[in-house]
């Protein structure tokens, strides 16, 4: 297949997983201001904005934190480059690049989803229409995935389009945790207090894991025992480990079409090591910021070699 | 032809009586409810809207997506009369064919005095480096569409050909699977030619022009200008049918004489490429410097016989609306056969006494560019008001050999469905032609163009038309 294909594949499906990931932060954002007074609120849609990566640009436009402005912002503000409607629109684009090796039922998911979330997205959405809003882009979400696993042979398409988002997703989550924990919990004095757990349960409900955390864990919400569960527990699809593992699954069978391995296969394999010998005493001894920076700068760094690799852009 | 004020009716005759084509399906339509039928109408929009059949429209704010109106109302053909109107088409594409062969070549048909020089020599689609070159397979025009009108039970006139690089064929084919979709049983109790297998055809056709030195099946790729291109969907559509790369230009390099495009595998050789930009895209180093959207070196590797491009460049001087106005010499000369398929009689407004003529019957007479296409710059004499009548004419007296000049056609009509039940619109025709050294192949149907509003006589989409799924009936 083209590389620009395969290039249009990878981020149809890593923009899905963005702005997944934002309608989620946005109904954590939500949960969290509704359980607590308004004075705090404007504190909690602050550390939304702040975890999505888009405080720069929000400050440019606006000087205080109230819902309604953040979460229009995030969804549908002209000039917020990475609002979900602008998001949505290039995951369009490139589904379009793409349209004649992604399935008619892939494609007709992407588009039925854009059109809905277009015109939900047309008016400012006030509190009444917030959660209908997000579950447009959550259903969205779920449709796409369905189709193509439904759908799509398993051929490179197929793997690249899952290798985005897999590799989308470590990222998310682990900016995610990392500028929770580094923003709010500057020590770890703080630990075991009830902020702190408030805190916690945000993340998880931000990465959609409060129930499977309770579930598949029984200890009580503590720094550690989320560490454990976000970034190695491979039972749950949202840690770091599974969205490796996964990864590392789709570059190893787009290598056997291809007769070889490139750059890419070293580092993950390289990556998928560094996680298993750290451990979660390792995290904890090296700081958990540490580690995370330095597992972005490798996530980042595979995306960078499957590009090269598989000629996406020259 | 008649330039009164009577249409022919294709599913009526003037007593009212249905007519053959048509008996068939008004059999089933008497048996449906008008709320079945108002529902049904309604959820075509939304199905097109899914699929995504959109275009976009040159010239819009922002590259706003727009769906051509579909009406359910087929327009049907009778195998007898399809038939005929094959055997008119074929001729006309053969003729075609050996035209351009004969331009780029010996020209004997200007040496036997029957064309002027002048209408290659000065048309910006003759491309002096095709001269002596013979493409693969001797084949110029890969795929045609010929646009037909209809004015009486037997009379058809070719209004254009297009042998450039004609579009709609999606069109069709998505016509058909969503009436399809939609009356299941209407298919049941009526036979009609399948359409479907245009695209394997397609692929078949362009597969036996490669050039002689390809080793193995043919690799077949798709040259779309991009995604904002207003025809983006059926690149990306026919891509997906025939199986087929949708390359761009950025896609494209040439690499050890051959084209190839960048593959997650590296650059691999393209043997046909059925190339959807005008000539003056494709190659930056012979036409235009400033096109991004085409593969710098191309044309030499097409000379040397590393490539089939599909149209073959330098196809548009043939299908020039000043070479129209020859058609009947040109079938006749390469064919040795009267035309099966008249003209609609045509002044070019190059000649005086034409001019004259069509500056003297402005508001009678439909005026269009030589080089115009989609309806734009064109003259509608009788809907144009003084003050376009008297802009026009100083364009015209300005530049004479721009311009041609036809009657109002009394175009057929068919019926749409409205909310208050059918009524009669006017319609085009525009099938599809496949050639190669093997054959001509004429899908059986085509795109059937619809003026929606009542009275239009511009069916183009440009301008607001529709489209209708276009049935040949089986015998």
């Amino acid at each position: 297949m083209l590389g620009r294909t395969a290039n249009a594949l990878f981020w149809m499906f890593r923009y899905l997983e963005r702005v997944d990931n934002t309608a989620r932060m946005i109904d954590a954002g939500l949960r969290m201001a509704l359980t607590r007074d308004l004075v705090t609120s404007e504190e909690e849609w602050r550390s939304v904005i702040v975890a999505a990566g888009q405080s720069a640009q929000y400050e440019r436009r606006h000087s205080s934190y109230t819902g309604v402005q953040a979460w229009n912002f995030m969804l549908r503000e002209r000039d917020n480059a990475s609002s979900v409607l602008a998001v949505f629109g290039r995951l369009r684009d490139n589904a379009r690049q793409a349209r004649n090796v992604v399935t008619s039922e892939l494609w007709e998911a992407v588009n039925e989803s854009w059109m809905l979330i277009r015109d939900l997205l047309a008016k400012p959405v006030g509190e009444q229409r917030l959660g209908d809003v997000l579950h447009a882009v959550r259903q969205a979400g779920m449709l796409t995935h369905g189709a193509i696993i439904g759908t799509m042979p398993r051929d490179e398409a197929f793997h690249f389009a899952r290798a985005g988002t897999f590799i989308e997703r470590a990222d998310n989550v682990a900016r995610l945790l990392d500028i929770k924990y580094y923003l709010l919990l500057p020590s770890l004095n703080y630990v075991g207090s009830s902020l702190d757990t408030g805190q916690w349960d945000s993340v998880l409900r931000a990465v959609s894991g409060d129930r499977a955390y309770r579930w598949l864990n029984t200890a009580r919400i503590d720094a550690r025992g989320i560490v454990e569960f976000l970034v190695f527990d491979t039972r749950f699809p949202r840690s770091l480990a599974y969205c490796h593992t996964a990864l590392r699954d789709h570059l190893d069978a787009i290598a056997r079409i291809h007769g070889r391995e490139g750059a890419s296969h070293a580092l993950m394999r390289e990556a998928i090591q560094t996680l298993d010998e750290t451990g979660v005493e390792g995290v904890f001894e090296r700081g958990l910021h540490e580690f995370l920076v330095a597992f972005l700068a490798f996530n980042s760094s595979i995306g960078l070699a499957v590009a090269e690799d598989y000629r996406f852009l020259a | 032809m008649s330039g009164g004020a009577t249409f022919f009716d294709e599913m009526h005759e003037p007593g009212g009586a249905v007519r053959d084509a048509y008996r068939g399906y008004q059999g089933w339509l008497s048996d449906q409810d008008a709320a079945f039928l108002r529902r049904k109408n309604r959820d075509a929009e939304t199905l097109f809207r899914r699929i995504g059949i959109t275009f976009n429209v040159y010239g819009a704010q922002e590259a706003e997506e727009r769906l051509i109106p579909f009406d359910m109302v087929p327009r049907i053909i009778t195998a007898s009369e399809w038939r005929r109107l094959s055997r008119g088409i074929e001729q006309r594409v053969r003729a075609l064919n050996a035209f351009l062969h004969d331009l780029y070549h010996r020209q004997e048909i200007i040496r036997a005095g029957r064309v002027p020089e002048r209408l290659f020599r000065d048309n910006p689609a003759w491309l002096p480096n095709m001269v002596g070159f013979t493409p693969p397979g001797g084949i110029y025009t890969h795929v045609v569409g010929i646009d037909l009108v209809r004015t009486g039970p037997d009379e058809f006139y070719v209004l254009e050909d297009n042998a450039r690089t004609p579009s709609g064929v999606s069109y069709m084919l998505e016509n058909r699977e969503t009436m399809m979709a939609m009356f299941p049983e209407l298919f049941m109790r009526v036979g009609v030619e399948t359409v479907s297998n245009y695209p394997r055809r397609l692929a078949r056709s362009l597969a036996a022009c490669a050039p002689a030195n390809t080793i193995g099946k043919p690799t077949l790729a798709v040259l779309t200008p991009g995604i904002f291109n207003s025809a983006f969907f059926e690149h990306a559509f026919l891509a997906e049918q025939m199986g087929a790369e949708l390359v761009e230009g950025s896609d494209l390099r040439v690499e050890n004489g051959r084209v190839a495009m960048r593959t997650t595998a590296g650059f691999k050789p393209v043997d046909v490429l059925y190339r959807r930009v005008d000539d003056d895209f494709l190659d930056p180093l012979t036409f235009r410097p400033d096109s991004v959207l085409g593969v710098p070196g191309i044309m030499d590797v097409y000379r040397a016989g590393g490539i089939t491009i599909a149209n073959a460049p330098g196809t548009g001087v043939a299908d020039d609306k000043a070479i129209y106005s020859f058609m009947p010499e040109i079938v006749e000369f390469y064919t040795g056969e009267k035309p099966l398929l008249p003209n609609v009689q045509t002044w070019r407004c190059v000649d005086r006494e034409s001019c004259r003529y069509v500056l003297d019957n402005l508001s009678e007479l439909v005026v269009k560019e030589v080089h115009g296409s989609g309806g734009y710059g064109m003259l509608i004499g009788p809907a144009a008001s003084k003050a376009e009548l008297a802009a026009f004419r100083k364009k015209l007296e300005a530049h004479p050999e721009n311009y041609i000049a036809q009657p109002v056609l009394a175009l057929s009509t068919c019926p749409i469905f409205t909310e208050k039940g059918l009524a009669p619109r006017h319609v085009d025709l525009r099938p599809f032609v496949l050639v190669s050294p093997d054959a001509v192949e004429i899908t059986p149907g085509g795109l059937t163009r619809v003026a929606m509003t009542k009275g239009s006589l511009v069916v183009n989409s440009s301008q607001g038309g529709g489209t209708k799924d276009t049935w040949v009936l089986k015998d």
